[in-house]
Order: C-alpha cells, then sequence, then structure tokens
C-alpha cells in the first residue's frame, strides 16, 4: 500500500489510483516524461535511495503491474520480490531481457511492443540494405572527403532488382520488411519458427538452407537460446561470397567474431548491422571497412514511434486495469 | 568494320571501351593532350561518338565531325547532346531508357532513408568512437510520409511505386497531368512543394525544366522538407539551395547530381542534413553492362543499316 513518503505519491488523491512499477525509465520516459502515465501512479524504484530488493520487499508487494525497458534484465530474483506481479509491459520490440520461462510458470502475462515500431524498423532494414549494396555511406564519405573526379570511376554497386532475400523471422517487423522489398523486384524467401499460411514466400525450415539460397539474409526474429548465434560461419559460408547481412534484430543472433573473420576475408560482400553483440562496443574492424554500414542501435528511435509507444503502453494499462483484452498480449513464448 | 572510327568523349566503361576498341578504330579524347588538334586529326574517319550523362555532342563537335552518323549516349538523359543539331543533319541519336529504370528509382529512396533517418551521419557517429558516449539522437520516420515527384515518367513511376510500399502517399506535378494514374497532380511544382514532405526530381532537363527547383519552390517544401535529386544538377538553382540549407530554410537534401560535377559546393561538407553521392545513379555492376550492351547493339544495328534498338532521334 502506497505511503505518504512514497517515490512518486504526492496527493491524496493518487492513492487511489492503480499501481506501475517502474525500475528505470523507459526511453519514451526519459524523452516524453511521465504525464501519459497520470491515471497512473507510479512506483519509481530509481528515485529511491534504497537498494533494490530492499525497495520492492517495503513498496512493491502488492504491485500488479511493471513498466520495464528493454536493457533491464527482468530476472527470477526480481520476480521473487513481486508476488503479487501479474503484468509486464515492456517498451522493446525484443523479449529477451525477460526470463520467459518463469513468467510463464508464475502466470505473468507480457504486453509487447506490438507493431509500434514494426514500420520504423523495416525502414531501418531497407535502408541499410541500399546503403550496402548503392554504397551510398562509402560514397558520401567519398564525395565529403574530395575525392571525386571524373577520371577515377567511384565503385560500382549491386542492383537490387531480382536479388533473393532470406528473411529470418517473418513476424510484424520481417513482413513489413519483405512487402517494402517486393517493391523494388526483390524475391522473398523466409525462414520462421512456424510456417506461415497466409504469407505466399517460399518457407524453408531451417537458416542454412535459406541462406543457400540467398543473396541477402535480413535477421528480423527475437534473441532466444534456440536463435543465439544461429547465424553462425556455416550460415554465413551458404550466403557466399557475394552475400549481405543485415541485422536489425539482436546482436548475438549473430556470431560476431565469425562475421568479421568472414568480412576480413572477404567470404561475404558486405554488412548492414544496426545491433551488436557487445553494445555499444562495435568490432574494431568493422570500424574501417567501407562494405558495412554501422548503426548505433537506433531502429526504432524516431519520435514517431515513441509517441506511438506511449498511446501503446497507456493502452496496455488501460485495458489491464478494466478487466479487458491486453492489445500486445505476448502469446506463444 | 575495324575502319569505322568510333570517338569516346571520356572514360566511363571499362568493358565498354574495351569492346568498342575490339570492333572500331577507337579514339578517346581524354587521351589527347590537344583535343580540337585530336579530333581535326581524325576527324575523317569518326563516324559514331560515344558519350554519356557528363559529355555530350554539342554543336560544336557535330560540326567539326563531317562524316559523323549516330551518337550513342551511355546513359538516358541526353541533355549534353544538340538534338535539334543532329535532327538537322539526320544524326542518329541513342540513348539507355529503361534498362537503369529500377537502380534510378532504389537510389532515390535510398537517399530518402538516408537522409531522414541519418544513415550516413549515424555511421560516422559509430566510427567515431562517439556511440561509446552516448545515443544518436532521434531521426524523423520515413513511412507515411508523402512523396512529390517532378516528372511522371519512367523513373518517377518506379520511385512512386517504392515509395508506396513505405505507405507514402504520392502526388505529382508534370507538364500535363496523366489520366491513367491515380496519383494527385498538382498543376505548378510550388504547389507540389507545399503539399508533400519529400521532393523528387525526375524529369529530363531541357530549357524548360532549368532551375525548375528555385528559391520559391524550396521555401515552400520547407524548414521540414526534403529535396532528392536525381535528374540533373542544372534542374536544381544550386547556389539557392546551399543557402537553403545553411540558413535551415531547407530541411534536407539527397543529392545524385550537381550542376558542375564533379564539383560540389563545399558549404554543404559540414551539413548533416545531407547526403552527396557523386552520380551513381545507375552505378550497379549489372546495369552498367546491360547499358554497354544497348550502346554497342545500336552503334552494331546502325552499322549494319538494321533498325536501331532505342532511337531518340
Amino acid at each position: 500500500m502506497a505511503t505518504p513518503n512514497h517515490p512518486g505519491n504526492h496527493d491524496h488523491q493518487s492513492k487511489e489510483l492503480p499501481q506501475v512499477l517502474v525500475l528505470e525509465p523507459p526511453p519514451i520516459m526519459k524523452l516524453h516524461g511521465d504525464r501519459f502515465l497520470n491515471d497512473f501512479q507510479l512506483l519509481k524504484a530509481w528515485e529511491s535511495p534504497l537498494p533494490l530488493d530492499q525497495f520492492l520487499s517495503i513498496h512493491a508487494q502488492s504491485v500488479k503491474a511493471l513498466l520495464t525497458p528493454g536493457r533491464y534484465p527482468l530476472t527470477r530474483n526480481i520476480l521473487q520480490l513481486l508476488p503479487s506481479l501479474q503484468l509486464v509491459v515492456t517498451t522493446s520490440a525484443g523479449l529477451n531481457h525477460i526470463d520467459l520461462p518463469e513468467f510463464q510458470r508464475r502466470g505473468i502475462a507480457i504486453a509487447s511492443a506490438g507493431d509500434v515500431y514494426s514500420e520504423d524498423v523495416a525502414d531501418m532494414a531497407v535502408g541499410l540494405l541500399i546503403d550496402v549494396l548503392r554504397k551510398i555511406s562509402a560514397a558520401d564519405r567519398y564525395v565529403r572527403k574530395g575525392l571525386w573526379d571524373t577520371k577515377a570511376e567511384f565503385p560500382l554497386g549491386s542492383k537490387l532488382c531480382s536479388k533473393r532475400v532470406g528473411i529470418v523471422g517473418l513476424g510484424s517487423i520481417g513482413q513489413e520488411v519483405a512487402k517494402r522489398l517486393q517493391a523494388f523486384g526483390c524475391r522473398i524467401i523466409y525462414t520462421s519458427r512456424n510456417k506461415k499460411p497466409s504469407v505466399s514466400y517460399p518457407y524453408y525450415s531451417n537458416v542454412l538452407e535459406l541462406a543457400a539460397d540467398s543473396d541477402v539474409l535480413i535477421i528480423c526474429c527475437g534473441l532466444t537460446e534456440q536463435t543465439r548465434h544461429m547465424i553462425n560461419k556455416y550460415v554465413m559460408l551458404a550466403l557466399g561470397k557475394e552475400g549481405v547481412v543485415i541485422n536489425i534484430g539482436r546482436g548475438a543472433i549473430i556470431d560476431e567474431k565469425e562475421l568479421v573473420q568472414c568480412l576480413v576475408q572477404r567470404e561475404l560482400a558486405g554488412a548492414g548491422l544496426d545491433v551488436f553483440e557487445n553494445e555499444p562496443h562495435v568490432p574494431r574492424e568493422l570500424l574501417t571497412m567501407d562494405n558495412v554500414v554501422l548503426s548505433p542501435h537506433r531502429a526504432v528511435r524516431t519520435p514517431e514511434s515513441l509517441t506511438a509507444m506511449c498511446e501503446h503502453v497507456k493502452g496496455n494499462l488501460e485495458a489491464f486495469f478494466s478487466n479487458k483484452p491486453l492489445l500486445s498480449p505476448v502469446m506463444n513464448i | 568494320m575495324e575502319s569505322i572510327g568510333v570517338l569516346m568523349l571520356i572514360p566511363m566503361n571499362t568493358y565498354l571501351e574495351q569492346e568498342l576498341q575490339k570492333r572500331y578504330n577507337l579514339f578517346k579524347l581524354w587521351t589527347a593532350p590537344q583535343k580540337p588538334q585530336f579530333i581535326k586529326e581524325h576527324a575523317n574517319s569518326i563516324r559514331a561518338v560515344v558519350g554519356n550523362a557528363g559529355a555530350g555532342a554539342d554543336a560544336e563537335l557535330i560540326e567539326a565531325l563531317p562524316r559523323l552518323e549516330i551518337v550513342s549516349s551511355f546513359s538516358v538523359g541526353v541533355d549534353k547532346i544538340d538534338l535539334a543539331k543532329c535532327r538537322e543533319k539526320g544524326i542518329r541519336v541513342t540513348n539507355t531508357p529503361d534498362v537503369l529504370t529500377e537502380d534510378v528509382a532504389d537510389l532515390a529512396i535510398g537517399l530518402m532513408l538516408a537522409v531522414l533517418r541519418r544513415l550516413c551521419e549515424s555511421d560516422r557517429y559509430v566510427r567515431s568512437g562517439k556511440w561509446k558516449k552516448g545515443d544518436y539522437k532521434l531521426t524523423t520516420k520515413f513511412s507515411g510520409k508523402t512523396v512529390g515527384i517532378i516528372g511522371l515518367g519512367r523513373i518517377g513511376m518506379a520511385v512512386a511505386k517504392r515509395a508506396e510500399a513505405f505507405n507514402c502517399p504520392i502526388c505529382y506535378y508534370s507538364r500535363t497531368e496523366k489520366s491513367d494514374t491515380k496519383y494527385k497532380y498538382y498543376p505548378s511544382v510550388v504547389e507540389l512543394a507545399s503539399n508533400c514532405q519529400i521532393l523528387v526530381v525526375a524529369c529530363p532537363l531541357t530549357e524548360e525544366t532549368q532551375h525548375i527547383v528555385n528559391r520559391e519552390v524550396m521555401n515552400a517544401l520547407g524548414p521540414k522538407g526534403v529535396l532528392i535529386n536525381i535528374g540533373r544538377g542544372p534542374h536544381v538553382d544550386e547556389p539557392e539551395l546551399v543557402s537553403a540549407l545553411v540558413e535551415g530554410r531547407l530541411g534536407g537534401a539527397g543529392l545524385d547530381v550537381y550542376e558542375h560535377e564533379p564539383e560540389v559546393p563545399e558549404e554543404l561538407f559540414g551539413l548533416e542534413n545531407v547526403v552527396l553521392l557523386p552520380h551513381v545513379g545507375s552505378g550497379t555492376v549489372e546495369t552498367r553492362k546491360v547499358m554497354a550492351d544497348l550502346v554497342l547493339g545500336n552503334l552494331e544495328a546502325h552499322f549494319l543499316n538494321k533498325p536501331l534498338l532505342t532511337p531518340l532521334v
């Protein structure tokens, strides 16, 4: 039960508002403040001088809902201190920060980002692909260095049309990527945990076979035990010397050391990466390569996505506290 | 065929050069220490000129080549060729339409994404080590933004088709309204610019379309608007473009072409809201080969008295 000197509780009326625990502010809160959650009483753990376990033991025993960013691992230890927890709302597109089996065991519902970010992430994937194939960032560097003269030709790029694009993970993001690239004349093939009966793209049951038939691999899946280092040396060799890898999922889906080796040894033609295994660290070999495009994990970081996420979070919390179905419940874990 | 003289104006493609060398008596103008002398010396054997977006057969050159029969351009744009003079003298002209449409349209979308999502700038951010100190700032969403196209020809339509896949509403300006399209038409470029967020130049360069994007248009596009030029440099009033960008009256630009290539206004080098490319619209291995084969095919057809593949004149 909230107490008068509880962080986040400043007036008598807020005792009636439903409580939402926030361990660390998600990006939307850092950018927009928390006025969009005025209908809730926020328990802001990070504002307390107490260590987390003490704070939770004292203040969060009856908390039913938790709002969390993607960077904060929700471990078994934290869950043990939240006996009343029924809902986690995450602002991250990925779920790898959540101990899913433990949540399932406890029967705690998870409201994901849904498809709020999907367009922006798909745009980033396509942007990175065009950049790698047509050498946009490399050419921009070339011009700004004053190297352009009509006698020496800037190296030619590679055409998008007819490229076989293998999408790894055909969820909301993967489908938005596919829809965009089809308009460029790319041929879409995919692998996913399950075949999608509603799409006509050819399905591959494993990523190695997908890579063997692809010119480009775009990683659009989440990070799980099964997908960790799924894109390994064999997959990259199968993709081939003209192959390009685009990663807008999680860094650890790709064996990063192997990726660097393949690029250094020209077993791969190029890569476009928004995510890395050990952010913000980027392997130094990549920092001087012209055939890679590097992005600092920002596929969702547009004002449009973040504003939409505020509404989405609010909508999920409202639904939960009025016993209505969540907007974006995570179903099959 | 070896005695047929072909004048190539500037280096443009190694494969094309090698093939021309094999089939004809190839004169490479850029290797000449004194160009007018070189032309005079070989004028009597030159029956074909091969140019590209950067160099074409102007009136002076045409006059200097009395035996000229055909100008074959390694480009789709022919603004560097004096078409009227060619018509007057019965000289055939060919270009390379269709084969480069997709590449140019792909690049237009690539430029839009690169400018709006700051791809080049954030790549620099990572390479310089700045990510270790903090996140890169927010960049604006591309999907759903209204795209305005100047010129709804092959390239314009291809840009529209791609932008539609990003849920972008499409509008356009053209010399005349097109009856067979669902896109919204505006009768002037200023009105088009006032009603879109991303303006793409995709029309041919003619006397009428010189500086079609001027100060008024750029002001109408505005501080959140982005200009994408995949046409020709002279479509845009370049000094006005520079001041509009520097002063913040225009939100950003993605440029593949400039008024005086390869010169690029240096004031643009320090701006993070521009992306600068060295005229690579059709610059893929695949397309340049197809373009080269089209040039070779047109020349072959001409000298065998067969119908030209892609004649303009």
